[in-house]
């Protein structure tokens, strides 16, 4: 259907023009997407692009930003209480203190994979007499599914651990922390939810260009071109390139049923730290699904990288996975050391995909 | 995670569409678009079992257009 977006020779094009637009000044534009990682990654973007223009990945994958601690609780509550958690593949096998949940599920506990939180709210209704937790992570794009299953009400032998994080928060906070960015790529799947209208006020405040971006090559090129142009005009807006599934206002059934659900709290991010705002805590109307009141689950905090790991600096744009000493050798896919390595959205993991760094793990 | 696949809408059963993705047919649920008007035929982004937002064709062609024009006139000026 839109196969019209991965056409050579406007990507060429595009490419060409961004070049024009930028001028010959460093042009620093993140995204924070793991999806647009992969996109710009898989199909040799960076190649395409002038020296000076660099596209950076930020923290866009929900899976790498998971703080360890909550691995270290689901995983205790799953051996130590018999409860049974489900959570999305990407999950099992990041790193806690105390191993992952896949190591977990090797030691017996009863831990399953899902592919969306109705499955597992059909395995609570099947199985009754078992206690189920929902490890529910993701930003705004899963979030909505997480309050219309809140809403409609689960079974009671059903409960969330509600990760959910917010991506304007996080976009904020770097840009307070005074990260080199010149503009933003905002991430197209979240916008669907959120829409482009949401990060006006960022753009306005911050003087950062920004542009929502679909996933194909075309998109991401014109997103990257818009931004440049904006610069060369001196203008700070958000141009909505991926409008065929992105409105002003976003999706508003999904924004009432997340605001009806959820509070905004704060949140941990691994790597980063505590983000205000960023963090979604359900509503005092809907406690009993709250896992963390459920099991007297504390506050867990422990968001530490393991021993040697980069991947704090991978998520903040300052460090590319190949820079990391650890990367290809001792942390790879098949054994992943960081979090950053381990979903398929990972930056590094990408970055391993696509690297002829792939060879080097096999040297003796 | 935080993929999402278009998908066409093959059949609607109240909250539920059957969608066809890129050849296999899965369950999406319609819950968070229940206000974009979803028909049988019409390509959606599904996101964990979830249909998120309707893809708008159209649009998609008109934006191309657009560009196609830019890139013409580079050619061309
Ligand atoms: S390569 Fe591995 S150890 Fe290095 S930053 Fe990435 S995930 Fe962390």
């Amino acid at each position: 259907m839109f196969s019209k977006y991965r056409d050579r020779d406007l990507v060429k094009k595009a490419a060409e023009r961004i070049a024009e637009a930028a001028d010959g000044d460093p042009l620093r534009i993140m995204h924070v997407c793991g999806t647009h990682e992969w996109a710009i990654t898989h199909n040799g973007l960076r190649d395409l692009l002038p020296e000076n223009v660099q596209v950076v990945a930020g923290p866009g994958c929900p899976v790498c930003v998971t703080p360890g601690g909550e691995i270290d609780a689901l995983c205790s509550l799953a051996l130590e209480r018999g409860v049974a958690v489900t959570t999305f593949g990407d999950v099992l096998r990041v790193p806690g203190r105390k191993g992952s949940l896949a190591e977990a599920k090797a030691s017996g506990a009863d831990i399953r994979v899902v592919y969306g939180i109705s499955d597992a709210i059909r395995m609570a209704r099947q199985e009754t007499a078992r206690d189920f937790v929902h490890f529910a992570i993701g930003f705004e794009t899963t979030a909505p599914t997480t309050a219309v299953e809140v809403i409609k009400g689960p079974p009671s032998n059903f409960s969330i651990f509600a990760s959910h994080k917010l991506i304007p928060p996080a976009m904020e906070y770097l840009l307070q922390s005074g990260a080199s960015i010149d503009g933003f790529i905002c991430p197209g799947h979240v916008s669907t939810i959120i829409g482009s209208d949401a990060y006006k006020d960022l753009a306005a405040r911050y003087a950062k260009p920004m542009a929502v971006a679909g996933f194909e090559p075309l998109d991401i090129m014109l997103a990257i071109l818009n931004i440049a142009l904006q610069r060369k005009r001196g203008i700070a807006e958000v141009y909505n390139e991926y409008a065929r599934a992105v409105r002003g206002p976003g999706n508003t059934v999904a924004l009432r049923a997340m605001e009806k659900a959820f509070k905004v709290t704060d949140a941990d991010w691994r790597g980063i730290g505590t983000i205000p705002g960023s963090g979604l805590g359900l509503r005092e109307e809907y406690a009993k699904y709250d896992a963390a009141g459920k099991y007297g689950i504390a506050a867990v905090g422990w968001d530490r990288m393991p021993e040697g790991c980069s991947c704090g600096e991978v998520l903040l744009g300052t460090l590319r996975p190949e820079q990391c000493p650890l990367f290809g050798r001792d942390c790879t896919p098949e054994r992943p050391v960081g979090p950053c390595m381990v979903s398929i959205e990972g930056t590094c993991a990408i970055a391993f995909k696509y690297s002829d760094h792939r060879l080097r793990s096999l040297r003796p | 995670m935080c993929l999402a696949v278009p998908g066409r809408v093959t059949k609607i059963e109240g909250e539920k569409a059957e969608v066809d993705i890129g050849g296999i047919r899965r369950e999406a649920s319609l819950e968070l678009v229940s206000d974009q008007g979803v028909k049988i035929g019409d390509y959606v982004l599904i996101h964990t079992g979830y249909a998120i937002t309707k893809l708008d064709e159209a649009e998609a062609i008109e934006i191309l257009k657009a560009w196609r024009d830019v890139a013409r006139a580079e050619l061309e000026g």
